[in-house]
């Protein structure tokens, strides 16, 4: 799994009919310290995840198991909302701090 | 598999059904020499590791959830082992 932040949502009215209802979200991946690293994906979403939500992803055939019976051909979704992380050394990262991005709202659905 | 150090712990209330139970580690994956290889990545333990051990790391699907029990779940790393000790021959790359 991997860690992240929503930064969007994806529309598509016409799409595989194992998808139709689900949300796709665009997430920023995020190194432990919350860092922007990597480029941004889409993902299927499991959890209700809102913008600027810190949450956590799986990539590859596992994204499609939430789903289970219908198997979306998802290649990434997002499994988790994530509180708080704890780091060895430096320092405590709450949510409420750190799950938010500023031109958003917490949990505001797209 | 490959050789990592736990970095630090996640929480989240709001999770998958089968992700509950289990203890979500930010595990950041290792070269030979100690340097970091790629990004760090958030792995379900199912060793009961803690911050600062070095472990095994499965990358994959099946063996992640053959790891922790639990078939048929979005769960693609996890922390099978710790390492004690590795042995390299010396000269080799």
């Amino acid at each position: 799994m991997y860690l992240g932040r929503v930064i969007g949502c994806v529309w598509a009215t016409v799409k595989n009919p194992e998808m139709v209802g689900q949300r796709m979200l665009i997430i920023q991946p995020l190194t432990p310290e919350l860092q922007n690293t990597g480029k941004q994906l889409v993902c299927l979403d499991c959890t209700g995840a809102g913008s600027g939500e810190l949450i956590y992803y799986v990539r590859g055939k596992e994204a499609s198991f939430p789903f289970l019976p219908a198997e979306p051909p998802a290649d990434a979704t997002v499994v988790g909302i994530v509180d708080t992380v704890h780091l060895k050394s430096p320092r405590k990262i709450s949510a409420p701090a750190g799950n938010r991005n500023p031109t958003h709202k917490k949990g505001k659905r797209c | 598999m490959l050789i990592a150090r736990v970095v630090g712990e996640l929480t989240a209330t709001q999770k998958h059904a089968s992700h509950e139970g289990r203890k979500l580690l930010l595990v950041q994956p290792l070269n030979l020499d100690g340097s970091d290889r790629g990004d760090a990545v958030v792995a379900m333990d199912a060793v009961d590791a803690g911050v600062g051990d070095k472990v095994l790391l499965v990358t994959e699907g099946f063996s992640a959830m053959t790891a922790v029990g639990r078939p048929q779940s979005p769960i693609d790393m996890a922390i099978v082992g710790f390492i004690d000790h590795i042995d390299l021959i010396p000269g080799v790359d």
